[in-house]
């Protein structure tokens, strides 16, 4: 993992009222409590309103990084919504970036109407890890689901991110920026997201150990 | 928080802990440096990307003791923070591109009259249009009225600037400008905060000994541009003017605003850091000629950086013109030349491309086989997602009734839109059904005039639609002129409770301001029905009912008809009550395809909560986004969705 190196660039997109930008500004304000220099860009006139939306979270331990990443510049991608994953990749990934992704899709009104097709699971994967270096799938909606509240997705989909060390964040350093925005039930039930977040991750890096000791 | 909802993040503009160090965005440092200059009255028409600077100030109001208000439109919200002006105290006016078309009436005497205490106005750019309906670049404005203009490049310039320009402001008695984009407006960053200005005793009054108008004109048009002459030392010394680079660059980069961190990154990531400089400009206007000058002399290769249009790139190469003997040929390149293009937000891509193209070096983002399979799955895999109302959304049943009710009429009849959620009415969740849009109140303008036509010849009838907002902010005076005028029309007002598009502020409809207190509201009934407009109120989830009375209203050819469509955006809801209905497809109902129906449901209404499923060939109900409104159970002609009140 490369959570020692100078800068990162993470994007977290999904659809308009997943809580992208929530995810981002959360993870910003930990890094900036840690000493980095944060610069968050994001597209929100279509929040809301079932667009695409994404969030370009720059990470730096040097200096202030400008809003937008720069083409094939992502280092890390957390998508709320599978195909989302694939949309930001063909801009911003490489051949290096790392990818998170829920694996509840969404489908568009193009889709649903019959004009525009959703490609299918098999195929999403197999996209997914070809432009990338490694898929972390989270079933993050489903685990949200049965927590009570859908829109937990996103604090499940960081609990993975903290838990796969791609970024210079413990989930202690964020716990304590939680708290900060959330009290009472509402803290508890994000809480409770974060760890079965966490629990995703470490349970699947606990299956490829089992499977193959050598790695 | 515009409606008296505190947010997490607001509550830390307040704190008072110079050198604490915060992320920001970028709306918010600019609301955090007026209260670091003591700022007293804040006003604003919301409007991304600058609502935010007024919200916040909202959101603290009680606790900083300052006034903040949504005002009815961008205009008044100039006027109302004038009159604090005048009165000796700091006031911050807030408005994005478009407004300030509407605020610049008043701020193009503003201008002559003068100010008392410090008034910035902060104007955000949308380049790319993500939330607008143009592209416009506002800093002609600052030219025009020949006031000082600054843009910040970062997220703590934007704090620092906002605090400087109300010194500035009183320095010089006049209004001064701060201009945002998208990116550093709408943009979060590190910003450490600075000490709070300790409120003052000033007595606060308006001093009758002078009169505060333009008269006499010429003396104040002369003394507005020795004002500017004199900016042009003072700003000649600017820290927000800076250049980074080599002694003498092959080529220079002059830029502004988001450009200079695009810029610095381009350079990087080429390794150019020994060819190119960069000069950033923090003040915009007055430009500060010697500093342009003496760095115009580093380099005979000027490339400009900056978003909209080429307004740096104009002013800079008048300067060069003046000063051509002294600083010799130069060969520019910008929008003009094309290396930039004309269009669109700038990044650090375009002006990696522009250099490129400049010194002949070649820059690949990513190796070609990626780049190849990145463009076929663009291509060939992934579905577009286009926007459309939100699950449960009154506006898609407003325009599901008023596109039923014109196809009913039969006469060719169009609806003439306006600005807000529903100007997504345009496009396939709205049926398409708008016509027509431009500016706030557009809508009813056409339409009254459009229902003047008639002894030309046209004879379709014209629904306009406006939001509740848009009604008081622009719609009115459209309104009563069409009245006047005996124009005939309709008007739909889509009264959802708030101005939903920019994050639900309060409006003089609601009963709330912006600090969260209640007031008596507005009734829009009411105001129509006085002047003599024939008004209907209308629940829009009852499309029969609603149907009805559009219906009814484009028989009677004659005057001023409104309708009032009103129910609470969802978005309001929420959170706040439990959903209504349970909605589910009856599976043995629903035959799909062979129905007849033409998939009525997924094909024509589109709401994100309703779904095919392939493997059914039946419509399905997305748990997850479906709010239960229950609207689509009464569209469904096989009666298949079911809708059940909620426990």
């Amino acid at each position: 993992m490369r959570a020692n190196s100078e800068s990162y660039n993470l994007i977290i997109t999904g659809v308009g009222g997943q809580g992208n930008v929530l995810s981002s500004q959360l993870i910003g304000q930990a890094l900036v409590r840690k000493g980095f220099f944060v610069t968050i860009g994001e597209t929100y006139g279509a929040s809301q309103r079932g667009g695409a939306v994404m969030s370009h979270v720059r990470i730096s331990s040097k200096k202030q990084l400008s809003p937008l990443i720069p083409k094939g510049k992502a280092d890390i991608v957390v998508a709320l919504e599978p195909v989302e994953a694939l949309r930001v990749l063909t801009i911003y990934g490489n051949p290096e970036t790392v990818v998170i992704a829920n694996t509840r899709p969404f489908y568009p009104i193009e889709v649903t109407s019959g004009n525009e097709k959703y490609p299918g699971e098999e195929e999403i994967k197999k996209t997914l890890e070809s432009l990338s270096r490694e898929v972390y799938y989270i079933p993050a909606t489903e685990k949200a689901g049965q927590l009570g509240l859908p829109i937990l997705a996103n604090i499940i989909m960081i609990g993975a991110l903290l838990e796969s060390n791609l970024l210079p964040l413990r989930v202690e350093e964020f716990r304590q920026t939680l708290e900060n925005n959330f009290r009472g039930e509402r803290m508890e039930i994000n809480l409770q997201a974060l760890e079965e977040g966490r629990k995703i991750i470490w349970t699947e890096r606990t299956k490829s150990f089992m499977i193959n000791p050598e790695k | 928080m515009g409606n008296g909802r505190e947010k997490a993040s607001t509550s830390v503009i307040c704190l008072d802990e110079p050198g604490k160090e915060l992320l920001l965005m970028g709306n918010e440092a600019i609301a955090r440096g007026a209260l670091e200059a003591g700022v007293k009255v804040c006003t604003a028409y919301p409007g991304t990307p600058s609502t935010d600077i007024i919200e916040t100030l909202a959101g603290v109001a009680k606790s900083m003791g300052i006034y903040v208000e949504w005002s009815i439109n961008e205009k008044v919200a100039l006027e109302v923070a004038a009159s604090a002006s005048f009165s000796g105290m700091r006031a911050i006016c807030a408005m994005k591109q478009n407004g300030l078309n509407v605020a610049s009436d008043f701020l193009l005497s503003l201008n002559l009259i003068g100010i008392e205490g410090g008034l910035l106005l902060v104007c955000c750019d949308d380049p790319s249009a993500h939330s607008s309906t143009n592209e416009q670049d506002s800093r002609p404005f600052a030219k025009m009225a020949d006031l000082p203009l600054l843009e910040p490049s970062t997220f703590q310039e934007a704090k620092e600037m906002t605090r400087w320009a109300f010194t500035l402001s009183e320095e010089i008695k006049n209004v001064c400008i701060l201009r945002g984009v998208t990116r550093t407006s709408h943009a979060r960053g590190n910003v450490t905060l600075g000490a709070l200005l300790p409120s003052n005793d000033r007595k606060v009054y308006f001093d009758k000994e002078r009169q505060r108008n333009t008269h006499p004109v010429h003396q104040k048009h002369n003394q507005l541009h020795k004002n500017l002459l004199y900016l042009e030392e003072v700003l000649a010394t600017s820290p927000f003017n800076q250049y980074q680079g080599p002694r003498q660059p092959k080529v220079l980069i002059i830029t502004c605003g988001s450009g200079w961190l695009y810029s610095l990154e381009a350079v990087e990531m080429m390794g150019l850091e020994d060819f190119v400089g960069v000069l950033k400009i923090g003040t915009l206007w007055p430009l500060p000629t010697k500093t342009i000058v003496e760095n115009l002399q580093k380099s005979d290769q000027i490339l400009f950086v900056e978003e909209v249009d080429p307004f740096l790139e104009g002013n800079v190469k008048e300067i060069a013109a003046d000063f051509s003997r002294q600083i010799g040929p130069k060969a520019f390149f910008g929008k003009r030349s094309q290396h930039v293009p004309f269009y669109g937000e700038m990044n650090s891509d375009r002006v990696i491309e522009a250099l490129g193209r400049i010194l002949e070096v070649r820059y690949q983002a990513r190796d070609p086989q990626y780049e190849a399979k990145a463009a076929e799955v663009a291509e060939k895999i992934i579905p577009g997602r286009v926007l459309g109302f939100c699950p449960g959304c009154p506006h898609r049943a407003s325009f599901w009734a008023v596109k039923n009710a014109l196809q009913l009429d039969n006469r060719e009849g169009f609806v003439t839109g306006d600005i807000g959620c529903y100007a997504l009415g345009r496009g396939p969740t709205g049926f398409f059904l708008l016509k027509t849009s431009g500016a706030m109140g557009s809508g009813t303008g056409l339409a009254s005039g459009f229902g003047k036509l008639a002894p030309f010849g046209f004879d379709q009838p014209v629904i306009a639609m406006c939001g509740d907002s848009t009604f008081f902010h622009a719609a009115m005076p459209a309104l009563v002129n069409a009245y006047y005028n005996k124009s005939n029309l309709i008007l739909v007002i889509l009264d959802n409770r708030a101005t939903a598009m920019t994050g639900f502020q309060p409006h003089p409809g609601v009963g709330m301001n912006a600090m969260g207190e209640e007031v008596t509201p507005v009734d829009i009934a009411g105001v129509c029905g006085a002047f003599g407009a024939k008004v209907e109120v209308t629940d829009p989830f009852d499309l029969p009912g609603t149907e009805q009375k559009i219906l009814q209203a484009l028989e009677d050819s004659t005057g001023v008809k409104v309708i009032i469509m009103r129910r609470e955006c969802a978005m309001l809801k929420m959170g706040e009550e439990k959903i209504p209905y349970k909605v589910q497809v009856d599976t043995r109902k629903c035959v799909g395809e062979d129905c007849g129906c033409g998939r009525l449901c997924t094909r024509v209404f589109r709401c994100p909560g309703l779904i095919w499923d392939p493997g059914m060939a039946k419509a399905k109900i997305d748990e997850v986004l479906c709010v239960g409104c229950g609207v689509c159970a009464d569209i469904c002609p096989g009666k298949a969705i079911v809708k059940e009140e909620a426990k």
